[in-house]
């Protein structure tokens, strides 16, 4: 038989995805513009970014299912066609279809595995794992956009990978597919795997990942931990509810300090924090009944980091210009 | 379906090998067998092959009363035993194109090239799985159909021939090699167009369009070009008579051979350069 290796998830250094100055060009239309980033084992890393700013032609780079026009992607040290068994390295769902319709879940599978020598066994227990054994000789073709889904993932972790790379992964799934596609993430960061899961939903991405890169247009804008691009989202805007509002109002309001209110006995104060409203209101012996600093949503900091680089912003602009 | 929750972690893969070129000829010889159309193609080609010699020697034994004895002269039983090689080519070629482009149609081409990222061996797999299939499959039909269609002209004493006679062998078996070859053809022309309907047309032009346009042509062109067109190069392989503007079996095959191994390598360099 063939020499063996396994996976060593643990914190290996190579155990990785690497691009350096990536960049992709179709035509006349840069998708991809000179993208470096690592993705690194042990945690969900979020490939965040607006759609058609580039997310699926970065992974196919890095399957070298296309090649770069300008820069390298490794994955654990090598170009991912230099691996003798790409699927133990690299277990991907692509966002477009990759399944002969024609073909049962089951030979789909067994086909790939064939390729790496890997059982029949194992295809059964990917079946079973992802749900679908009721389901296993019929028609991919006939699959619902979920099975469609969940036949992907098992096609991503038939090899055992040390990496895995997913698109999109919970389109078209339901909410309990949805929750399963979570659970599984986390569970395979935390037995050491590398994880990269795109979407262009920042809520979702703040549910499993601990770690994002934001693109837009081709180009990288953020590459931060989720709690760093939380802290970055908050306003600095604090509201207080006070019976004495317009006391308080008067306390607090200076050059440096705005005050908003939008409903009797509510403020939003700019400038000051939480604590300091606090003493400020202790002191003068003022009533609070809320004290609450305001974030933005995860969407609207999203939204507000990639403003700039969301395609087709310019034909806005430039209607705006004419009006 | 019933929705199943991630039961336990997933497996570990205890048996990992590499990709080979054996592997890989065994993915592809799953992935020919297990689609619906592939089986069908290849049982109608079958039934084709064997089909028309029986209904053609059917009709020459009840008309051989009626006919001419020119008319008789001109029949050859090699021709009625092989009536059906010209019809199964085009589900042969229809297949050939089909187990390459339906892996671009469907996207199953990305989850190969996935697995097998340095692509070559997938080709050198297809190429190699649909060839001995095609022949697997044709050789048999052939004699079938050159025994049964023999057995059914004898009955009427007309038209025999042995199979131990000078060339018949060399013919039968040439009709099954040409199957294969017009299989292993029309592959590489899927490969190289990555498209059904363009890779069928481009077969269907080389094939049945290009050698009745060169009728227009001065019949000294004609005679000088046609020969080295791939289709006749190819049909002298299983052709028992040789004219003067036609080769004999052995440069017909070389050259035609020589053909599919120049779509083979162009198909081969594209697969490689080629963004999929």
């Amino acid at each position: 038989m063939w020499p063996r290796r396994l996976p060593q998830p643990a914190a290996s250094v190579v155990c990785m995805i690497e691009a350096q100055g990536l960049s992709k060009d179709y035509g006349a239309k840069r998708a991809v513009d000179g993208l470096s980033f690592v993705v690194r084992p042990g945690v969900v890393t979020g490939f965040l970014g607006p759609n058609g700013s580039g997310k699926s032609t970065t992974m196919r780079l890095i399957l070298g299912l296309d090649a770069p026009t300008a820069g390298v992607v490794q994955v654990n040290g090598k170009l991912y066609r230099e691996h003798h068994a790409p699927l133990h390295e690299v277990g991907a769902l692509l966002e477009a279809r990759s399944v002969h319709t024609g073909r049962s879940a089951q030979n789909h599978l067994l086909a790939l595995a064939q390729t790496h020598g890997i059982s029949k066994q194992r295809v059964a227990e990917l079946i079973d794992l992802v749900g679908l054994h009721d389901v296993t000789r019929k028609r991919a073709g006939e699959f619902s956009l979920g099975m469609g889904q969940r036949l992907g993932i098992a096609t991503a972790l038939l090899g055992d990978p040390a990496t895995v790379m997913l698109d999109e992964p919970v389109n078209g799934l339901d909410p309990e597919g949805i929750h399963w596609i979570r659970n599984l993430l986390k569970q395979l960061a935390a037995e050491g795997r590398t994880v990269f899961v795109s979407s262009h939903l920042m809520s979702e991405m703040a549910l499993t990942a601990e770690h994002l890169i934001v693109i837009g247009r081709g180009r990288l804008i953020a590459d931060l931990s989720v709690e760093e691009f939380v802290n970055r989202a908050s306003k600095n805007i604090v509201r207080v509810r006070s019976p004495q509002a317009d006391r308080l109002r008067e306390l607090v309001v200076g050059p440096d300090v705005s005050v908003l209110t939008h409903e009797p006995g509510v403020l939003d104060v700019t400038g000051l924090t939480a604590e300091q409203i606090g003493d400020v209101a202790a002191k003068h012996g003022v009533t609070l009944h809320e004290l609450t600093p305001q974030q933005a949503s995860l969407e609207e900091a999203f939204m507000e980091l990639t403003r700039d680089d969301v395609e087709f912003r310019a034909n806005v602009g430039e209607l705006e210009e004419a009006a | 379906m019933s929705e199943v929750s991630l039961t336990g972690p997933l497996p570990r893969l205890a048996h990992t090998g590499r990709v080979t070129q054996l592997r890989v000829v065994r993915s592809e010889w799953t992935k020919l067998r297990s689609v619906r159309s592939t089986r069908w193609s290849l049982l109608i080609a079958s039934l084709l092959t064997i089909g028309f010699p029986l209904l053609f020697a059917a009709v020459t034994s009840s008309r051989w009363g009626h006919m001419s004895p020119s008319e008789r002269a001109g029949r050859n039983p090699l021709d009625i035993a092989l009536a059906g090689v010209n019809v199964s080519q085009l589900a042969i070629a229809v297949l050939g194109v089909l187990v390459i482009t339906a892996e671009y149609s469907t996207g199953m081409i990305r989850a190969s090239f996935t697995a097998v990222p340095k692509r070559l061996p997938v080709l050198w797999a297809k190429l190699g799985v649909f060839a001995v299939v095609a022949f697997a499959l044709s050789l048999p039909a052939v004699i079938i159909a050159f025994f049964a269609s023999q057995a059914i002209l004898s009955r009427h004493h007309i038209l025999q021939i042995s199979f131990s006679h000078g060339g018949v062998a060399r013919s039968v078996i040439g009709g099954a090699v040409y199957l294969m070859l017009v299989g292993a053809f029309a592959l590489a022309l899927g490969a190289i167009i990555r498209n059904t309907a363009g890779g069928i047309s481009a077969f269907a032009a080389i094939f049945f369009v290009i050698p009745p346009l060169l009728n227009v042509l001065p019949t000294s062109w004609n005679n000088a070009i046609n020969p080295y067109l791939p289709s006749e190069a190819a049909r002298s392989i299983f052709s028992l008579t040789h004219g003067p503007h036609s080769f004999a079996p052995g440069p017909g095959l070389a050259l035609f051979a020589g053909y599919t191994l120049l779509a083979i390598v162009i198909a081969a360099v594209l697969l490689v350069r080629r963004d999929t």
